[in-house]
């Protein structure tokens, strides 16, 4: 038995989340030994715009390290290196004299820059730069929100040009901060974050100064791009500096790509899938960047220290968990997201009800703004509770056609998919998933494999923990789906699905 | 046939009248629907007011439904939100006591497993979500008997099957080992339901203290217990996870 975590030392992991930030402290085990999370505030200033107020977050953050480090009981000597994971491609510019953001953070959600990147794909279109940096045009991505920093706030071009603006993605602006900030705060960010901006040449891992110069984001404010895994430099200063002064600052990992280290997919072909209001599958595939004929994104894994890159495929779904809120909140045919899985299991199955609930158009491997959402298939034989049924069998079918197209693009078929997210605890969505994949669904005993992935990169930095086989030695299965569908079963429903993913298309006529 | 108690009959007709519409109502309009003197139906409402029936908004001293109503009609707890809500804790106590965890609450004349975590040794297990034990013979299965009514009832009238030399199956000495699990918190089976196999378990409370469902950690009985007797630090960490799933109930629904 392996009880107490009283003896150290530890890792401490921050998480810079789209709601919240957390900080997780994780002992040698990779068990959780405290955690601290605040929540900050979501600020719509136009329908499509969403903001954050990058201040509060990095109050926010200074916050939940403290109050994490003191739930544990355990003072500086006790941390061995801290580590970052981060919201994605949230954009922010700061005054690198003042250390005040010249904007609130444009948030990976915002859908401001839709007409700039139409713009930006001139005659190409949309794919115009993903050769070198593996993403389409998209408004998701920092390096066109940065460029409607610019171009929309007043003077900041000229600041910028004259090199007092700084450019970050949320892991940058938490290493300047804890790093010192204006007294000599690093500047940095890690590959997968950089592989999120549009602006990083893929097979370089360096700011591809022509995509810089066409999306019109001056060299200058870019931070240096560094592993995911080494020590850019150390808690100085501040309320956080008198407590945790010295401890490295080791890793930053965007949060898809800590969930994928976090789950030790490791291996070319092993995959994870994160299961909350949307879904994100990452497989990797070594180091090979697998250009994508399927609509997924080509993104780096990570990198630890001056070893070679991983480079990994990503698709993602737009609703899944969501689906499920939708039928709390709007249909009301149940009172709480669990009770989803109590009114789904009391049929056999779906009764031939599908739905695909492509409520803003269908993502990967589709990508058609014009389609929306059909329930097909009803007759007056189906219930509720088919219904119920149908919401969960789509987001494993979704998984499944994410899962196909990675297997397409990148020639490696799925062993196993590991899970985590908060869906993980409906049982009947796990087995469905194994079902329809025809393959085992693994769930791993931390749950929060995303902290753990930052406080594993952090750990190897520093050498708490000396290689990946040692965290593979900490990764626990807590529970495993095997599947038991026959597989003439199994492809005639998948028909059934893709006929009413078929349905969905073409619904907005003056869109695709 | 025996006269009805007229104040229970008022706080009736006041609860429909509530209920009636959105908007709230102040004392005279409630007063006056019903006629009733002001004194009289202040004094119900008030009564009503301390069970958490009737809510009073502080700024307009008006009256309104009380949350209590609501939680009386969904006083069932959704045993895939219990699995929801021990997911984090049962993952722990799996990882600190190197056993395998299982949730289970009362489902017909049975313990029904909800939530299964493998055992952290790699080995190859299979997932028992879904499979019934026995309510007499098995940790999870006697605490549920101790603590909730309907369960104990099922195993007086029941078949007391004998699975293993050690089973008690004469109701005498049955009750007195719930006796023992209440007075210590946690029931365990070692080897009466299945030979070479050990189990420590602790009820799961709601928030008004109902016995909604037992937690427990099942093994080999060389490593659960030691010269003879349960480790205590096993009966500690099924306890504190029990302890912790309960306190995640008690919180505000989500």
């Amino acid at each position: 038995m392996t009880d107490a975590h009283t003896a150290g030392p530890f890792i401490a992991a921050i998480d810079q989340g789209t709601t919240s930030s957390r900080c997780i402290v994780f002992d040698r085990d990779g068990r959780i030994v405290s955690v601290d999370q605040k929540e900050h505030e979501q600020i719509f200033p136009k329908p499509g715009w969403v903001e954050h107020n990058a201040a509060e977050i990095w109050t926010n953050v200074q916050e939940v390290v403290a109050s994490a480090i003191e739930k544990a009981g355990i003072t500086r000597d006790d941390i061995k290196a801290i580590g970052i994971t981060n919201q994605r491609e949230t954009t922010l510019l700061w005054d690198k004299n003042t250390g005040e953001p010249v904007h609130n953070a444009i948030v990976w959600q915002d859908t401001r820059t839709d007409a700039l990147c139409r713009e930006l794909g001139r005659n190409v279109g949309q794919d115009r730069f993903r050769r070198e940096t593996g993403l389409p045009l998209a408004s998701y991505f920092a390096g066109p929100k940065a460029r409607w920093l610019l171009d929309n706030v007043e003077g900041l071009r000229e600041r910028a040009e004259a090199g007092d603006i700084l450019f970050g993605t949320m892991d940058s602006w938490v290493i300047w901060n804890l790093t010192g900030g204006v007294d000599g705060g690093h500047h940095v960010t890690d590959v997968t974050n950089a592989s999120r901006t549009l602006l990083m040449n893929l097979h370089t891992l360096e700011w591809d100064e022509k995509i810089a110069e066409s999306i019109g984001v001056p060299l200058a404010m870019l931070p240096e791009i560094r592993s995911s895994a080494e020590v850019y430099g150390e808690i100085t200063g501040g309320k956080l500096g008198d407590l945790l002064g010295g401890i490295p600052v080791a890793s930053a990992l965007g949060d898809q790509q800590a969930a994928l280290f976090g789950q030790t997919c490791f291996s070319e072909g092993e995959a994870k899938s994160t299961y909350g209001t949307g879904t994100f599958m990452l497989m990797n595939t070594g180091d090979k960047i697998i250009n994508s004929y399927s609509g997924l994104l080509t993104t780096v894994g990570y990198r630890i220290g001056d070893q070679a890159p991983v480079y990994a495929l990503e698709g993602s779904i737009a609703v899944t968990g969501a689906l499920v809120q939708w039928m709390r909140d709007q249909m009301g045919l149940i009172s709480t997201a669990a009770e989803i899985e109590t009114l789904a299991s009391s049929v056999e199955d779906n009764g031939g009800a599908y739905f695909v609930p492509a409520f803003s158009g269908l993502f990967a491997p589709y990508w058609r703004p014009d389609a929306r959402g059909v329930i097909a298939g009803l007759t007056r034989y189906v219930t509720k509770a088919h219904i119920a049924r149908a919401v969960l069998e789509a987001t494993a079918w979704q998984t499944r056609e994410i899962s196909d197209a990675m297997t397409k693009d990148s020639g490696v078929e799925l062993a196993a998919l590991k899970v985590d997210g908060g869906m993980t605890s409906n049982n009947l969505l796990m087995q469905t998933l194994s079902d329809f994949l025809d393959a085992p669904v693994v769930r791993p005993m931390v749950a929060e494999t995303t902290c753990l992935g930052a406080a594993y990169a952090a750990g190897l930095a520093v050498g708490f923990w000396n290689s990946t086989d040692d965290l593979r030695a900490n990764w626990r299965r807590a529970a495993e789906w095997t599947p038991n569908m026959a597989a003439e079963k199994r492809d005639r429903e998948y028909k059934s699905w893709l006929k009413a993913v078929e349905r969905t298309m073409g619904w907005l006529e003056d869109e695709s | 046939m025996a006269r009805n108690i007229q104040s229970l009959e008022r706080a009736a007709a006041m609860l429909r009248l509530l209920a009636g519409g959105e908007r709230r109502l102040g004392l005279s309009d409630i007063a006056s629907s019903l006629g009733l003197a002001k004194g009289t139906a202040h004094g119900i409402l008030r009564t009503l007011q301390q069970e958490g029936f009737v809510e009073q908004d502080a700024a307009s001293g008006r009256y309104q439904l009380g949350a209590e109503l609501l939680r009386l009609g969904t006083t069932y707890l959704d045993v895939h939100e219990l699995r929801a809500r021990a997911l984090v804790w049962t993952d722990d106590l799996a990882r600190s006591s190197g056993e395998s965890v299982y949730l289970g609450v009362l489902h017909q004349h049975g313990v029904l497993i909800v939530h299964h975590v493998f055992r952290p040794d790699d080995s190859r297990q299979v997932l028992e979500v879904g499979a019934m034990q026995p309510l007499h013979s098995t940790a999870l299965g006697k605490v549920l008997t101790a603590y909730d009514p309907v369960a104990h009832s099922e195993v007086v009238e029941g078949e007391r099957k004998a699975f293993t030399a050690r089973t008690t199956t004469e109701l005498d000495a049955f009750e007195g080992v719930l006796d023992i699990t209440r007075a210590r918190g946690y029931g365990a089976d070692v080897e009466e339901t299945w030979e070479g196999v050990a189990s420590v378990a602790a009820p799961i409370h709601d928030r008004r203290r109902m016995p909604v469902g037992a937690v427990g950690v099942t093994g080999a009985v060389e490593r659960i217990c030691a010269n003879g007797e349960l480790r205590p630090e096993l009966i500690a960490a099924v306890r504190d996870c029990a302890r912790a799933v309960s306190r995640d109930l008690g919180a505000a629904r989500f």
